[in-house]
């Protein structure tokens, strides 16, 4: 018990990404509505992004900018002392590509009103069968 | 054996390929028979120019491309490919003539398609005669398949639709699902697919896989029509009679029968064979169904339905021959592709003529029709005894070799076959004759005086007759190509 | 010149801002940008591949910073084919397709050709990326791209492309969290360096989370069976113009994705020796090539027939590359090529077939070919590809995958070929019965001739039979692209 306690509070992020993920996934498969699933895509989307920030992380460290600017000082620049910026820099376009997605899903969502006059699945699945 | 690299054995599949676009094209019917002929003329020119040399033993290859790795798109022109070649060959341009006379005298819709077709389909004929490896094989055969597709169902009604349908199943089923397994297996076996005179899977399987290669592929070609995938045949015949004439007598059925002689020889190899007693097996298979289609050919009264069992009968003639594995059966079975086409496409002309000048397409309502057309019936009589295989047809001297290779291999037992098979062609052809000219007519329009049907119609089935006969006295060059063709298969 | 690689991708970029900013000025101007830039890919493409066939793989480093820490395209025997076919089917269908876009689009046309030129540039640039994260941007690029153009169809296609992007944004996702993984273990998304580093944590769950992150991920976006709800509703309500560009292309970029990260950065050593999983996928993949002929076969619909035989192609090349045979993944590869050009060919032909119909339903499709030769000409080689024919090239990948299937000793999957191959014959047939009889009225004498013809627009019938061309020349020369680029790449 004492182990999973420990496991679970030593890599807390990783629970709190895959419980957001879950989350995300649960919308996107079991909400009628689409714009909570476009919500829960969103959440999918950011709870990736979390964990790349989280995996960057380091105790103690600084933000990845090297503190003496050029032409001060000689020192050799110590890695452990600033956080990987590789992550922050991927998720930087990871973001712009989640946002991307989102606006191409809600401008579809607006046709889809436009169309059916609502955003419920099961509602929009009536209407094209009875149309048919 | 002397080896010529030469681009004819190409030239002449690719030459009824190459007018097909002329054929769609052409705004008369007249331009559009004349290419058909040309196209048959270049055809016959270039395979009878390659007689002599391969006479001498000489064989043509050439290669066009790499399909597989190491396996080529490739011709070799043997004895044995010549043979059929030169056969096929020879027949369409008189099919063609015939063609110009039965289509335009029933006045046929879509003629263009028709003769289109025709030509894609011999030249796939052509390429399965040359073909010098497995694949390559393959290929023509499927192409052949799809070629005639639209030949079968040329009439376009219901009827035609499910014939078409059965012939699709039966055809490219078999070569997908039993050939097409088979041939990678062999490639996967012996890293070769090259037609070897004496085989190329000696010594690469056992008797168990190669018992089963064997029943995948007599089975798979399924227009060798061994039963039971001999079903496609009959309903076929809803064609117009020059496509059952010559493609389902001659050039789609004697494809699948070649292929199979081709596989037995060049694939597995006659010693082969005889090593794991498969002969006998593939002999057995082949009397089943030369006495059955036989038997069930006596109780048909459609004419066009009777001559396709007999040819689905005189087709096993062709593998029992083989199957027997002497070199006087080999003989006799290649020689036989030859024979039976003469006479049963005088057979099916004639059908085609009868149907063309009376409309009449039963035996039962053809008593008397000998005294409205005599040439007709004349030859129709003429092609029988060469079909039942007595002289003076040209089909006495295939199943005289039939019969030494049968006594050579000492199978008594086949001999017998042939002899009762031969007895019951005898019984569902020549009552057909008889009647004809000796019956009293059951109805006053056969009294109608002499009324046969258009010269483009009896030219050629009066053409095939005589050639039916004149193969009698002098086989050459059938004889002398299968003798070759037995010699390279047997190593001897 | 070495900057070929550089031209493949920045043409159609470029091509895509100016195809959207012309239309602007004139929209006459932007359907010629989106063609030059899409040319300019193509003669590209064909430069590298005589690169490679001339001196080997090479790299190329984007911005000149060195791999690992710069982004490089690898160039080698595996992609090289694929963004020859992959250029060459895009600027085909592009050109085909104008009619559509034009009468559909109208005023947004240059909007619409940006978009195809731009998911191009990303599939193009999946397929030459030497970086993990780098092909998930490019994956995007093309997908938020694709969803926008699925999205221009009937009335049903804004819904089919919101469920295609829901679904697509989970196999993107999975596919990033599984590249975060690796990155975690190894600190590097270059791939040739993943895969130096990668071999001695293989035991690690870690890796193995990641590879099947990844893989799922790339199933989804492949569409392989069960994972393929997204499919048929993308491809059969999209307009013509976006299913002629997507569906020859997107899977089959998604296929080259898998293999690409099966074999270089992970390994066989790794997926065969370490993993038992091929057992499950090879069946997998059965089910999904017998699943998706039964569903073409329950369509009365030319279109959505279509649409269910790409999902049954789908599984020919998964199924392939998990054999674990070379022969199985030379299979898969040379499959993948040659369903660009057939699905192509499929493709154009419907659309143009659906120009002269009223609906692509079965039952209207009575004598096409009387109506429409040529595109019925071309459907029917198209067709005997697909079932697999010589020497149409699909006979000659399917030889592959059924010798593979052999040599594994998979005959499910050998069964299933077969299978899907037979219900192809039906599917085609069936369709060309349709076309042939009329009515199922007897075609007489005197109605024939005079219906006339009524062809598709000349540039889509010339752009369908460049397709069928591609479908024989690449039939003919097999054996050569099998030695001379299938099998250095699998060494």
């Amino acid at each position: 018990m004492d182990a999973i306690i420990e496991i679970a509070i030593a890599k807390y992020n990783y629970w709190m990404y895959i419980s957001l993920m879950m989350i995300g996934l649960y919308a996107i498969i079991a909400k009628n509505n689409f714009v909570k699933k476009i919500i829960g895509m969103n959440i999918l989307q950011t709870a990736i992004i979390l964990f790349y920030i989280s995996i960057s992380a380091k105790r103690g460290a600084t933000i990845p900018i090297i503190r003496h600017a050029e032409g001060h000082g000689h020192e050799a620049v110590n890695a452990m002392e600033y956080m990987n910026p590789l992550p922050h820099v991927l998720m930087l376009t990871a973001i712009v590509v989640a946002v991307a997605t989102l606006g191409v899903a809600l401008a579809l969502t607006v046709r889809l009103y436009a169309r059916f006059e609502t955003l419920e699945e099961d509602e929009i699945n009536d209407q094209i069968r009875e149309a048919q | 054996m002397h080896e010529i690299y030469s681009i004819r054995p190409f030239l002449a599949v690719i030459a009824s390929l190459a007018v097909t676009p002329i054929l769609l094209s052409a705004r008369s019917p007249n331009v559009r028979e004349g290419w058909t002929f040309a196209a048959g003329a270049l055809k016959l020119g270039i395979v009878v120019s390659m007689l002599p040399a391969v006479l001498g033993g000489s064989v043509f290859s050439f290669r066009l491309a790499e399909i597989l790795p190491g396996i080529h798109l490739a011709f070799r022109v043997d004895a044995m490919g010549l043979l059929f070649a030169l056969v096929a060959s020879t027949l369409w341009i008189v099919t063609s003539a015939y063609s110009i006379g039965y289509m335009r005298g029933l006045n046929e819709h879509s003629q263009s398609r028709y003769y289109c077709f025709f030509a894609v389909a011999l030249s796939a004929t052509i390429g399965a005669a040359f073909a010098a490896n497995l694949v390559t094989l393959y290929m023509f055969y499927e192409i052949l398949s799809f070629a005639t597709y639209p030949l079968v169902t040329h009439h376009q009604d219901e009827e035609a639709k499910i014939s078409g349908r059965k012939y699709l199943f039966f055809i490219v089923g078999g070569s997908v699902a039993l050939v097409l397994p088979a041939m990678i297996i062999c490639y996967i076996k012996a890293e070769t697919l090259d037609f070897a005179p004496q085989g190329f899977l000696s010594g690469h399987v056992g008797p168990g896989l190669t018992t089963v290669l064997l029943l995948l592929f007599v089975f798979g070609m399924a227009k060798a029509a061994l039963m039971p995938m001999h079903a496609w045949l009959p309903a076929a015949m809803v064609a117009p009679t020059p496509v059952s004439a010559l493609l389902h007598a001659v050039a789609v059925v004697k494809v699948g029968a070649f292929s199979v002689a081709r596989i037995l020889t060049g694939v597995f190899g006659v010693d082969l064979l005889a090593e794991y007693g498969l002969g006998t097996l593939l002999a057995v298979l082949a009397s089943i169904t030369m006495l059955t289609a036989s038997f069930i050919a006596l109780s048909q009264d459609g004419l066009k339905r009777r001559l396709a069992f007999s040819t689905i009968a005189q087709l096993s003639y062709i593998l029992l021959g083989v199957a027997l594995l002497t070199p006087k059966g080999i003989t006799g079975g290649l020689v036989h592709i030859a024979m039976h086409a003469f006479g049963k496409i005088t057979l099916f002309f004639c059908a085609g003529a009868i149907f063309v000048a009376t409309g009449i397409k039963n035996i039962s309502e053809m008593k008397g029709l000998g005294r409205r057309m005599p040439i007709t019936m004349g030859a129709f009589f003429v092609a029988s005894l060469s079909v039942i295989g007595l002289p003076p047809g040209g089909g006495f001297i295939s199943k005289w070799f039939l019969v030494l290779g049968a006594l050579e291999a000492h199978e008594l037992v086949f001999l017998v076959v042939l002899l009762i098979s031969s007895f019951l062609n005898a019984a569902y052809f020549l009552p057909i004759a008889y009647n004809a000219f000796f019956a009293k007519p059951e109805n006053a329009d056969m009294d109608a005086g002499f009324q046969e049907a258009p010269a483009w119609c009896v030219a050629p089935l009066v053409a095939t007759t005589l050639a039916s006969l004149w193969l009698f006295f002098n086989p050459w060059p059938f004889l002398d190509l299968a003798r070759l063709a037995v010699a390279q298969v047997t190593g001897g | 010149m070495s900057n070929y690689p550089a031209f493949l991708i920045i043409a159609p970029l470029f091509a895509a801002c100016l195809t959207a900013t012309a239309g602007w000025i004139r929209r006459s101007l932007s359907f010629p940008l989106a063609v030059s830039g899409l040319t300019v890919s193509f003669l590209s493409s064909l430069g590298i591949a005589a690169r490679v066939l001339a001196s080997g793989k090479f790299q190329y480093s984007m911005g000149g910073w060195a791999p690992p820490l710069g982004i490089v395209l690898e160039l080698d025997y595996l992609n090289t084919p694929f963004l020859v076919v992959v250029s060459g089917a895009a600027l085909v269908s592009l050109i085909a397709t104008r009619q559509f876009v034009e009468k559909e689009q109208e005023a947004k046309a240059p909007a619409f050709y940006a978009l195809m030129v731009l998911a191009v540039t990303g599939m193009l640039g999946m397929v030459a990326t030497g970086d993990a994260f780098n092909l998930y941007v490019l994956l995007e690029i093309s997908s938020i791209t694709g969803y926008a153009l699925v999205a221009s169809g009937d009335r049903l296609a804004p819904l089919a492309s919101l469920r295609y992007l829901l679904l697509g944004t989970i196999g993107a996702s999975f596919y990033l969290l599984g590249v975060g993984l690796l990155y975690m273990l190894t600190g590097t998304l270059n791939m040739a360096d993943l895969s130096r580093l990668l071999p001695p944590l293989y035991g690690s769950n870690a890796v193995l989370a990641a590879f099947l992150l990844i893989l799922c991920g790339i199933w989804l976006k492949a569409a392989l069976f069960p994972l393929h709800a997204w499919l048929p509703g993308a491809y059969s309500h999209s307009s013509h113009a976006s299913a002629c560009l997507l569906a020859p292309l997107m899977t089959k970029v998604m296929i080259y994705v898998m293999l690409r990260v099966m074999l270089s950065v992970f390994t066989p050593a790794y997926i065969f020796d370490h993993l038992s999983l091929e057992g499950f996928v090879v069946t997998l993949a059965s089910v999904a090539v017998a699943a998706g002929s039964v569903m073409a076969l329950a369509q009365r619909n030319l279109r959505r027939m279509a649409v269910y035989i790409v999902i049954a192609e789908v599984g020919y090349m998964v199924g392939g590359a998990w054999l674990g045979n070379q022969t199985g993944i030379t299979g898969a590869v040379l499959h993948a090529l040659n369903d660009v050009l057939m699905t192509l060919c499929l493709f154009l032909a419907i659309a143009a077939v659906a120009g002269r119909t009223e609906t692509l339903d079965f039952k209207d499709l009575n004598g096409l070919f009387g109506k429409m030769p040529f595109t019925m000409g071309a459907l029917v080689l198209g067709a005997m590809s697909i079932i697999g024919v010589p020497p149409a090239c699909g006979f000659f990948s399917k030889w592959f995958l059924l010798q593979g299937a052999i040599e594994a000793g998979r005959f499910d999957f050998m069964a299933a070929l077969l299978f899907s191959s037979l219900i192809n014959v039906v599917l085609f047939f069936r369709v060309f019965e349709y076309a042939l009889y009329s009515d199922g009225h007897m075609h007489k004498q005197e109605e024939h001739g005079q219906t006339g013809i009524q062809e598709a627009p000349l540039s889509l019938v010339i752009s369908l039979w460049v397709a069928v061309a591609g479908i024989l020349a690449v039939g003919f020369c097999s054996g050569p692209i099998v030695r001379m680029f299938i099998q250095p790449a699998l060494l």
